[in-house]
């Protein structure tokens, strides 16, 4: 546990010594900052229609607003997440310091969840960034909490699966560009898997948008902590951190 | 302490280190010694158990490289060819990294860094950006990073290299001072920096075990004859490097005689002896009794260099001999398939 700590706080480290988390944090700030703004302006336009037309029934930010918004955060991320994790490996195996790593007392699952836990800080505190805007609509109003809780977590696992799959891609080359190319390929992938769905009702369409990680956080947007979704992200993480360790292990023998 | 037997190493095409096996006592420094591709690199991976060996076995402070690596880590600092450093972190702050990376106690390494950066002599840039670092610099901080937590096992991979001579001397000179209580094994294709640090020599030539010993054996083994230097003045007059030469040649037990350098008045030559002769003292005698001055008479040792040329030529030409040898054929199909 102490050597995964040592990994953690030296990647974590490096993010924000590097321009890269800044990046980051600002590409986050101003993209969901237009989409809040976006979901804001439309729910007022929306309510003052409403009032004009004389229903006066009182909406519900979570549902007009928070909800889309957790979505259109989930899509950031999948932009985001490559650039996060293609360095991990691929920058380490290019200027050599993986032989510094591999020759430590260190087990390569200690190396693996080390990264990982970093990749995920790093993303937890882009997707914090957004906690400005939530609170923004705490002073105008009262939306529920328990929703976006359970939102950030939907959002926090499957960043956390799609972290743990480009992970295992940067183990895979020098290259960190090629790294974040393949992530990015592989995420939107698991992204679109869904749209079968939409034309086809076969056992194999079911299996094949039961792998898209999108299916299984609408759920989380709603408010809906369901353990089967729950098993989905985590048996993700579990197989792409598996398979990062096997990566890092052939890589003594394909070396 | 360092115990390989029968070490192969092949990669997809070609075999990197084929049936290397040696071994190295506690407190030696090792020299590593064979051309550039000759698979130092490679078998100082497998020691570090960066790469698993194909066949045969390693074993380091008694534990194996493929059984028990983490205990062999832990035993081992290894410097690679290129210093594993991060260049965005500064030099305190990565010297740490790596302190609690190979397991020192948290509250020790904060006495260890300090240690090591005065014995590398880094002190200085503790807390400048590694990047910014020259090269000379860096190579000491990849350094201090393999002796940070006091390994038994030093294994450095070229840590001269990219040094100018005043680093290099004093690299030297640490490397030395760590012997004792470290063992050492350090690679090179520089041979005059085996003569000056190490105590035995291992050479490998294309992946294969050429020669190993002290460097004294293996100079004195292949040393048949004596070379000397002679330096000769004439006191009065003119001196005839003619009649030198015929009178150097007189001289019982000398075998070849070449002139160096002619000036009006003295000359230089070099003699050599036939095989298992002493001849220093009949060469002196010689030209004192001629009635010359004898400048300078000195022993011309034959430097690694010419025993790694003699070495590795020897291993060409028994080739077309062994191939006859029923064992090797098959060795070579193997190979081939």
């Amino acid at each position: 546990m102490r050597n995964v700590m040592v990994i953690f706080k030296k990647e974590l480290k490096s993010y924000f010594a590097s321009p890269i988390a800044y990046l980051l944090l600002a590409i986050f700030a101003v993209i969901f900052g237009f989409f809040f703004y976006s979901a804001v302006r439309f729910f007022i336009l929306q309510g003052m229609q409403m009032q004009m037309m004389g229903r006066g029934a009182p909406m519900d930010v979570n549902e007009y607003v928070i909800r889309p918004l957790l979505t259109n955060a989930s899509v950031i991320g999948l932009f985001l997440i490559p650039m996060i994790t293609m360095r991990l490996y691929a920058e380490e195996k290019r200027s050599g310091t993986i032989e510094l790593l591999m020759t430590s007392p260190v087990r390569d699952l200690e190396i693996v969840l080390g990264k990982w836990l970093a990749a995920l800080v790093m993303y937890a505190s882009i997707l914090a960034v957004s906690g400005i805007n939530i609170a923004v609509l705490y002073a105008f109003g009262r939306p529920d909490l328990k929703p976006i809780l359970v939102g950030f977590l939907g959002l926090l696992l499957q960043g956390g699966c799609l972290l743990a799959i480009g992970t295992f891609i940067s183990t895979l080359t020098k290259n960190q560009i090629i790294a974040g190319g393949a992530t990015f390929a592989v995420c939107l992938m698991l992204w679109v898997l869904d749209w079968v769905s939409a034309y086809d009702q076969s056992a194999w369409a079911k299996i094949v948008s039961y792998l898209s990680v999108v299916t299984h956080f609408e759920p989380f947007s709603k408010g809906v902590v369901d353990t089967k979704d729950i098993i989905f992200y985590l048996s993700m993480i579990f197989f792409g951190l598996f398979l990062t360790t096997r990566s890092m292990e052939s890589l003594r023998w394909r070396a | 302490m360092i115990k390989v037997e029968g070490l192969t190493k092949r990669y997809a095409r070609t075999v990197a280190v084929d049936d290397i096996s040696f071994e190295v006592e506690k407190g030696q420094i090792v020299g590593f010694l064979g051309p550039n591709g000759a698979g130092k690199t490679t078998t100082m991976r497998v020691l570090t158990c960066f790469l698993p060996p194909t066949a045969g076995t390693a074993q380091v402070a008694g534990f194996d490289v493929l059984e028990q690596p983490l205990e062999v880590k832990k035993r081992i600092g290894y410097l690679p060819e290129t210093p594993p450093l991060y260049p965005d972190m500064e030099v305190g702050e990565y010297l740490t990294f790596v302190g609690k990376l190979k397991g020192l106690a948290t509250s020790d390494v904060p006495k260890r860094v300090n240690d090591v950066c005065d014995r590398c002599a880094i002190t200085d840039v503790k807390s400048k950006l590694i990047g910014k670092l020259s090269k000379g610099y860096r190579q000491r901080v990849g350094l201090a990073q393999a002796i940070l937590h006091n390994p038994d096992v030093l294994i450095l991979d070229e840590p001269t290299s990219g040094l100018d001579p005043k680093q290099i001397i004093e690299t030297r000179e640490l490397i030395r001072s760590l012997a004792g209580d470290h063992t050492i094994i350090l690679s090179t294709h520089i041979l005059s920096e085996v003569e000056h640090s190490c105590e035995r020599v291992v050479i490998i030539n294309q992946g294969k075990l050429v020669a190993q010993d002290t460097v004294i054996n293996l100079t004195n083994r292949l040393r048949g004859s004596e070379q000397v230097a002679l330096e000769i003045q004439a006191s009065n007059g003119n001196l005839n490097h003619a009649e030198v030469r015929q009178r150097l040649e007189q001289v019982a037990g000398v075998g070849r005689v070449v002139l160096k350098d002619t000036k009006d008045n003295h000359c230089a030559f070099e003699v050599e002896s036939l095989q298992g002769r002493s001849i220093r003292a009949e060469l002196a005698r010689a030209v004192v009794t001629a009635g010359w001055d004898l400048n300078e008479l000195r022993p011309v040792g034959f430097s690694l260099e010419d025993i790694f040329l003699q070495l590795t030529a020897a291993e060409k030409a028994n080739k077309p001999e062994e191939v006859g040898k029923p064992e090797k054929v098959e060795k070579t199909t193997e190979a081939g398939v």
